[in-house]
Parts: C-alpha cells; sequence; structure tokens
C-alpha cells in the first residue's frame, strides 16, 4: 500500500485523504451478523434436506450429500431466475456468497444475463466468468495441499479409499 | 464565442425547442417520477435483450422529442449523442432508426450536457438550424459491462450508486419556443488518483469543482446568477466531497443553491440505493424532464447542469489504473443573456 501511494502527488495524496473521510464505512459488524444468520439459515435448510434424504429416502449419511447439493443448487437457481438471490445478497452479503447457493448463483445470473449473446460463446463462454477462479484455484489450492500431503505424509497415499 | 479559456458564449441565442425524457420502472418509483413523459413498466421495453431496450428507450425520446418540438425528423441536421456502452452502441444504432446524420460522443455519465453543448454550438454557429443532444443509459446493460451479471448476488458498498434506467434528448433551433442554451465550459480530465469503482462519486467530485471554478473565471460572473447548479451524479458522497472542496477554495457557492442530479432520481428510504444515482441517463432525464418543467413554470430561470463522468473503462480497472474523470457545463436561462 505505501509503495502506492507514494506514486501519487501531494495533491492527488491530500485530496484522497480527504475522500477518504467522506467515504461510509461498511457496517462491518452488522454485516457479520447478517451473514452468520443467513448462511446459518442456508445451512439449515441444506441440513434439513440431507435428513430427508436420509429418513425418507433411505440413502445413507454419506450418499445423501449429493442429492442434497443438487436440490440446494436447485433453489439458489430458481432464486436467481425470479431475482430474488441478488437481493437477498444485498442483505446477506457473505452469507449468502459462501454456501454452495452462492456458487450457484455465480453461474446461473452469467448464464442468464450472456442469454442474449448465444448459447456457446454466451452461456457457454460467459458462464464461468464469476465463479471461474474460485474453481482455478481451487484445483491450484488442491494441487498444492496434495503435495505437501505427499511430502509429510507419504504413508497416508497410495491406499486409495 | 470563445469564453476564458474554456468556454463558449451562445451569442446567438440557441433554443431548447423540445425535449424528452424516459425512463424504466425503478426511476418511475422515484420522487421525480411526474416529470418523466414515460415511464416504462417494463425494463426490458419489451426487447429480448438489455441492449435493445436501451436503445428503445433513446429512439422513443428522441421522436418524443421531436414532436414535442414541432418539427419532422428529416429537418434534424445533426444527432450528437452518446451512452455509456462500448462503442456507444445505443446511440448510433439509434442513429441508424432515425437515418439524421450523427456525431457520436464519449464522456461516459457527462455525455448529456456534452452533447448539448455541442449542439448548441452548432446551432449558435449558424452549422446547423435543428441539432438534436441525446444521452442515455441502462440499469442492466451498465451493471453488466462495468460490474457484474444483474442477478449475481454481490453485497454493494455504500459508496456504490445506480445506474439510471434512462434516455434524454433536446432539439436545439436557432429561434423558437422554449429556455436558451447560453453557455458552456468544457472540461478538462481530473485524476485524483482514485481507483474504487464503487466510489465514483468521490473521484468525479474534483472535475466538477475544476469545471464549475472555471465556467466562473471564463465568465467573470458569480455562482449567484443562477438559481440553482446541479451537478451531474455525484451522489452522497461526491456532493459532500464537492462542498467541501468548494469552501476549502473559498469559492461563494452558497451563493446559489447547489443540488445533485444523483440525489433527486431516488427516494433513499424506500428505494434504497446506497449513495445515489448514476449514469448518462440521470443528468440527461433530470435535466430534460424535471429540470426544464420547473424552468417551463419560471420556478427556476437560470440554471447550470454541470455533468459529470468517470471516464473508466472495466480494463482500465481490472488492470489497476486509476479512475480519470471529466465534467462538463451547460447554463439554460428563460431569457436571454444580456453580455
Amino acid at each position: 500500500m505505501s509503495s502506492k501511494t507514494k506514486k501519487f502527488t501531494p495533491v492527488q495524496q491530500e485530496y484522497q485523504e480527504l475522500a477518504k473521510k467522506h467515504e461510509p464505512k461498511r457496517p462491518v459488524l452488522i454485516n457479520c451478523v447478517k451473514a452468520f444468520l443467513v448462511g446459518g439459515t442456508i445451512c439449515i435448510v441444506g441440513q434439513a434436506v440431507q435428513e430427508m434424504f436420509v429418513h425418507l429416502a433411505g440413502f445413507d449419511e454419506k450418499k445423501a450429500s449429493n442429492p442434497t447439493v443438487a436440490v440446494m443448487i436447485f433453489i439458489s437457481v430458481v432464486l436467481t431466475c425470479f431475482g430474488i438471490y441478488d437481493k437477498l445478497a444485498q442483505w446477506a452479503g457473505a452469507g449468502s456468497a459462501v454456501p454452495v447457493t452462492g456458487f450457484a448463483n455465480t453461474m446461473s445470473s452469467a448464464a442468464i444475463e450472456h442469454r442474449s449473446e448465444g448459447l456457446v460463446l454466451g452461456v457457454g463462454g460467459k458462464m464461468f466468468k464469476i465463479s471461474g477462479p474460485v474453481i482455478v484455484f481451487g484445483v491450484v489450492a488442491a494441487f498444492v495441499v496434495g503435495i505437501l500431503h505427499l511430502i509429510f505424509n507419504p504413508g497416508a497415499t497410495g491406499g486409495g479409499h | 464565442m470563445l469564453k476564458g479559456h474554456q468556454s463558449w458564449l451562445f451569442d446567438n441565442n440557441p433554443v431548447i425547442s423540445g425535449a424528452a425524457a424516459i425512463v424504466g420502472p425503478f426511476e418511475g418509483q422515484g420522487p421525480l417520477a411526474q416529470d418523466f413523459d414515460i415511464v416504462h413498466g417494463d425494463l426490458r421495453l419489451g426487447q429480448d435483450s438489455w441492449e435493445k431496450a436501451e436503445r428503445m428507450l433513446l429512439e422513443e425520446a428522441a421522436n418524443l422529442a421531436i414532436e414535442k418540438s414541432g418539427i419532422t425528423k428529416e429537418s434534424i441536421n445533426f444527432l450528437v449523442g452518446g451512452d455509456l456502452m462500448n462503442q456507444i452502441i445505443s446511440s448510433t444504432f439509434a442513429a441508424r432508426t432515425l437515418q439524421v446524420p450523427y456525431i457520436g460522443v464519449f464522456g461516459a455519465c457527462s455525455t448529456s450536457m456534452e452533447s448539448l453543448a455541442i449542439a448548441a454550438n452548432l446551432v449558435n454557429s449558424r452549422s446547423a438550424k435543428y441539432a438534436m443532444a441525446s444521452a442515455c443509459s441502462h440499469n442492466a446493460t451498465a451493471e453488466k459491462q462495468f460490474r457484474y451479471p444483474t442477478e449475481y448476488g454481490s453485497q454493494k458498498p455504500p459508496t456504490a450508486q445506480f445506474s439510471v434506467t434512462g434516455a434524454g434528448v433536446s432539439i436545439v433551433t436557432q429561434q423558437g419556443k422554449g429556455p436558451h442554451v447560453t453557455s458552456a465550459t468544457m472540461g478538462r480530465v481530473v485524476d485524483m488518483g482514485i481507483t474504487d469503482p464503487f466510489n465514483m462519486g468521490a473521484a468525479m467530485a474534483p472535475a466538477a469543482v475544476d469545471t464549475i471554478q472555471a465556467h466562473f473565471r471564463d465568465f467573470k460572473i458569480e455562482p449567484g446568477y443562477y438559481d440553482l447548479i446541479v451537478t451531474g451524479d455525484l451522489s452522497k458522497v461526491g456532493y459532500a466531497i464537492a462542498n467541501e472542496m468548494f469552501e476549502k477554495n473559498k469559492f461563494p457557492i452558497q451563493q446559489t443553491v447547489y443540488k445533485d442530479c444523483g440525489m433527486m432520481m431516488y427516494d433513499y428510504e424506500k428505494q434504497k440505493v446506497q449513495a445515489g444515482a448514476s449514469g448518462a441517463g440521470c443528468s440527461a432525464t433530470v435535466t430534460y424532464g424535471h429540470l426544464l418543467r420547473r424552468m417551463r413554470e419560471k420556478e427556476l430561470n437560470r440554471i447550470l447542469v454541470v455533468a459529470t463522468g468517470a471516464l473508466l473503462s472495466p480494463i482500465s480497472y481490472q488492470q489497476g489504473e486509476t479512475i480519470p474523470c471529466i465534467a462538463h457545463a451547460v447554463s439554460i436561462e428563460n431569457e436571454v443573456r444580456q453580455t
């Protein structure tokens, strides 16, 4: 940060201080509480769906997670299509962005938005516009963690699950 | 006629003989709803893309302005217009439909007054009998191009502004009934090193102050000359900064009423728009709809509209560039200016 400010002239620096003074602060604490409530609620719904698959459809706990995620994604896509998810997100912040529903929202919103540019270049090409980095860096992170795992705990690999 | 360093005095008294302001549904819920010619209930205007909807807004506003000024489309010599889209497609494509000789301009949200200043200059210099000035923006096209998909759930910070869905068009003629475009001051690009695209007000405020001060320096008049000075879309944050800068520079803005179009468009309580409104359509529709109505009713007789624009592109801010900004001022008066 300090190396960045050095590039500015004294007049610019003085102005930036003035501008900073007028910048309303993000209500971090309230945002955290809202995120906790909404994120928690989404997770409770997810848990309820999972329990449903376990108790009503005879899945075991592990196998129930896949259809649960699918249901949550479906709910998120429907809410996105009806223009509700973005309004929820303005209130909820990270609470609606972090769960899998947020990820579904990034993809479906981009797909809807770029539909007018065609199925291939529009929907296909731009669907990952926002979620793409998450996948890229998720894979990179998994790779690094995998390597570390191999170095520090070689005995645990190779056995498979 | 050049006045001072960067201003034009329109001594042949060009007239705004007709103007139209058309907005979308969200603007129609705001406090200025009554002043717009048409409020659309459908954000898409029945089109199959946002871009087409924006173009449609502009075409409708153009046709309505032509009708109001009582001329035919064929008599218009030039359309001067711009918008926020890449390659200003809304204006260009509307010009294709209108089949009027076209001068495309880009000044981001300052386009509304940039186009009016050029149109007035063309008419004043007898380079045109009838010139049309236009600017438009659409919330969804702007979101899509500059930010995220419209349905993407991201939390906007309190400094964020809401792009107006609207188009404003005016017809400037050599004679006729209507208020006069009396002068214009063209701004220079000012960059104070703000990089946050969610804080445009702070980025643009210095440009507005620069142009306003240049205007009064060039014409050797005082702010009290005008009944109202409005900036385009500084909104809450930029407006507060501009006020402080005026005070710092000992510029007597308190002689007049100073407002901001970005703070007039929406109801902060009900509409939850963070800092306020923005977009080329913001100052265009507020000026051509609301302010001209108040001038017709003689509530206002002399106004100075200072449209502000942030000249960034999605690529420039992703590359970490600061946001260069500009402001253009145009004065509109009921009476001919005595010089």
